[in-house]
């Protein structure tokens, strides 16, 4: 059974830039419908870790794997450039902090959405749109700002916006990067709500990178602490941040905010 | 009488890095079962580590030494060294937690607040917002706020809406952290009640209750942590 | 010869022999990959950037002393364009040229493809601006080249979706995308998409040279050129409501011509070669004359 298999297995992922260490040695399972927050402060590695897996960035040494829609895990250095930029567009998605980053800001919301579709294959511009509206709905956004330029849209829109165009294709594995990060906090508990309920709805599995310990609270079941490149706490979310066991871990929770 | 809880030899103390390595005892050797059907009180005084024994059979605290053992799935899993996944499984299916406190999340209304547990195990929604709406009528929440998220609510009304959640499902193990402490007689009543219907449903309970009026209606026996208190002021 | 003595002549048709194997290998290469844009070393041309270098090097590497060239401009054998370069042929190539589609063995053209069926044998040499038809959607090279590489064109729908999103139709009008022999998706230059039809599956080969872009893509003899579109809204073509004015054809594309400064206009064809066979063969339009 897949569903006892895990979909992404990552093994002594390393890399440097020059002598630095972005991320080093690090190993972690995801399994479907899992929720993972990568945590640590700026520089700690967690977004080096990020593109890394998602193979934006070539690690030096350690290996990605993952399990394709027939069963078998598959490692991405294996891959051909084509199979896995067709991955990385069908079964991934990829939420940017930045949603300039994500969106073609220049053409439609609709078009925006119907990208993917667009790019496996689909050819009938009435499917493509209903399609899109459809996701727009249940991303919140007004369906008829379909034909609007996410230029026009205001920044939580353009993160739902792009949380949409990411999942038309009903992804497994979604990478985030802080995708709450600069946004007004109403307007960031708007997009937790609706994050939490398309995580479990569609039974995403998701690889969560935040500096934010109530958002990885929030959405996340496992959590690993990064700093200065390394893993150095892992754990259940609610463990880890009720009983911190290292040393920087525990300063981490200190310094949360209480409202 | 099956046994799904068995605790043993459970150590538990606090290292707190950020005051020099300062290590904080709180249990040593914790030892007690629960069987399917009663309801055990943990005793003894304020801080002597009643919740915290809690929160390690939940899983939100990390033991030093001993076992947790969960009758779950068909066999026994030991909560202490059991992967995330396998605690979140074991939370889903067998082990039930009404917190002293509401975690709110924006813009989830009560309702859903209630029934999101029995979704989660494969309840259809419908079915799980009835099972809910029921509970919290009983539990005499007006149906007024069933639709609004309880961050604003009372005191009271949140932990109304918790002990709903922590009720609405079947779970064989059941975790009570003053489940009344901040109800009315009446609530408190119905409470007691809930708890007497699950212990003959055969659910095995583990509370922590300071009212002694509903301590007394409500408990089998009583576990006196002050006997597994690994600080020495709380032990002398 | 009126060579003046003391100065060098150029090469048969301008082109150093050297310069024309490497053209000839880009054109080569270009006809085995159907679409693929070749690089090639592109030379200054005695003539600016924009009016047909990128044409007028290849048509160099490949003309020979027995063709006969034409050249048209927007159809017209006789805009400014078309004459300099037929006179420049004429001048460093000493070759025969005509207007007649059908008796040239080698057509240059900017911005249309004549009326007259083409024949096997034929080469038509298309002078192209911008050859990345990805270009507006995605400005990086690299990226482009990878998407060709990997045959990711799911952008090129995107721009069609915006268009009639837009306006209810798709409004590209010329330079419309196409797909080569089912892998990759070219530029056909700005000619309108009036004549996308004509490159699918033409007897004649087809050449297109870009000077300042340094690029060469070629559609080989009887290949398929598909237009793209979306299966609800269908590629279609230009349809004029009005007869050619000089020779009534309904079946050409119309150029629109100002008459006066009251308003006074008329549709003519835009292949002026075309047209006047016509006139010669006793068409006549509501404002021609008999031929």
């Amino acid at each position: 059974m897949t569903a006892e298999q895990p979909l992404l297995k990552v093994s002594n992922l390393s890399r440097f830039y020059g002598g630095r260490i972005g991320c080093l040695d690090v190993s972690f399972d995801l399994w479907p419908g899992e929720v993972l927050a990568i945590v640590g402060e700026s520089g700690s590695g967690k977004t080096t870790l990020l593109n890394c897996v998602s193979s934006r960035l070539q690690a030096q040494a350690g290996r990605v794997e993952y399990r394709m829609r027939d069963g078998r895990l598959r490692a991405l250095s294996d891959m051909g450039e084509a199979e896995r930029r067709f991955l990385m567009r069908t079964d991934w998605g990829f939420v940017h902090q930045n949603p300039a980053d994500g969106l073609r800001m220049t053409v439609s919301a609709g078009a925006n959405v119907g990208e993917r579709l667009m790019a496996v294959g689909a050819r009938h511009y009435g499917h493509i749109r209903e399609t899109a509206v459809d996701w727009l709905q249940r991303v919140e956004i007004n369906t008829d700002r379909v034909d609007d330029p996410p230029r026009a849209f205001s920044g939580g829109m353009r993160q739902r916006l792009q949380i949409a165009r990411n999942l038309v294709t009903a992804p497994r594995l979604v990478f985030m990067d802080e995708p709450t990060g600069g946004l007004d906090v109403s307007v960031q508990a708007r997009l937790l709500d609706l994050l939490r309920g398309l995580v479990s709805d569609l039974g995403l599995a998701v690889i969560l990178v935040t500096h934010d310990l109530a958002v990885a609270r929030l959405l996340s079941h496992r959590m690993m602490v990064m700093k200065d490149g390394r893993v150095i706490e892992a754990g259940l979310t609610d463990r880890v941040l009720d009983d911190p066991r290292e040393p920087y871990t525990q300063l981490l929770v200190s310094s949360i905010l209480q409202v | 009488m099956s046994t799904p809880l068995v605790v043993s030899e459970v150590r538990k103390s606090f290292t707190m890095h950020l005051r020099g390595g300062l290590v904080l005892p709180v249990v040593d050797n914790v030892s007690f079962s629960l069987k399917a059907g009663e309801c055990a009180v943990l005793g003894g005084p304020s801080g002597v580590g009643k919740s915290s024994i809690l929160k390690m059979l939940y899983g939100n605290y990390a033991i030093d030494a001993g076992q947790i053992l969960i009758e779950h799935a068909g066999g026994f899993v030991d909560l202490a060294t059991a992967s995330p996944r396998a605690v979140i499984d074991i939370r889903r299916a067998t082990l039930g937690y009404v917190s002293q406190f509401l975690r709110t999340l924006p813009r989830v209304a009560a309702i859903d607040v209630v029934a999101e547990p029995l979704i989660a195990r494969g309840e259809a929604a419908e079915t799980a917002r009835d099972k809910a709406a029921e509970l919290l009528s009983r539990l005499n929440l007006p149906e007024a706020l069933w639709r609004l998220p309880p961050a604003t609510f009372s005191g009271g009304e949140q932990q109304r809406v918790n002990i709903a959640r922590g009720f609405i499902t079947d779970h064989r193990i059941l975790l009570l952290d003053e489940p009344t402490a901040s109800l009315d007689a009446v609530n408190r009543a119905v409470v007691v009640e809930m708890i007497e219907a699950r212990k003959q449903a055969g659910t095995a309970l583990l509370g922590i209750f300071h009212d002694d009026d509903v301590r007394a209606r409500v408990a089998d026996r009583i576990i006196d942590v002050s006997a597994f208190s690994a600080r020495k002021d709380a032990a002398a | 010869m009126s060579a003046i003595e003391g100065i060098a002549r150029t090469n048969f048709a301008y082109l150093d022999e050297q310069t024309k194997r490497m053209i000839r290998r880009a054109i080569l290469k270009a006809i085995a990959i159907p679409g693929y844009q070749v690089p090639f070393a592109s030379r200054e041309m005695p003539m600016p950037y924009g009016w047909g270098t990128g044409g007028v090097q290849v048509t160099a590497a490949i003309i020979g002393p027995e063709d006969r060239l034409k050249v048209i401009d927007q159809g017209a054998d006789d805009t400014t364009n078309a004459v300099s370069i037929r006179a420049f042929f004429e001048k460093v190539a000493n070759v025969a040229v005509t207007t007649h589609t059908r008796d040239a063995t080698i057509i240059q053209t900017r911005h249309r493809i004549p009326e007259a069926p083409l024949s096997e044998g034929q080469v038509l040499v298309y002078q192209v601006p911008i050859p990345e038809p990805l270009r507006f959607l995605e400005p990086r090279e690299t990226e482009t080249r990878m998407m060709h590489a990997l045959e990711e064109y799911g952008l090129m729908h995107v721009k069609l979706y915006e268009d009639i999103a837009r306006n209810g139709h798709i409004a590209t009008t010329y330079a419309y995308p196409v797909q080569v022999a089912g892998r990759y998706v070219m530029d056909p230059s700005p000619i309108p998409k009036f004549d996308n039809p004509k490159m699918d599956r033409s007897p004649a080969l087809q050449l297109f040279g870009a000077g300042r872009e340094k690029r060469i893509y070629a559609v080989p003899p009887f290949t398929e050129v598909k237009s793209l579109d979306f299966e609800d809204h269908p590629f279609t073509i230009q349809r004029f409501d009005k007869p050619c004015a000089l020779c009534g054809s309904t079946h050409s594309y119309l150029d629109e011509v100002v008459l006066d400064d009251r308003g006074g206009r008329m549709f003519v064809c835009s292949d002026t070669d075309f047209c006047e066979e016509r006139r010669e063969a006793g068409h006549v339009g509501p404002l021609g004359v008999p031929a």
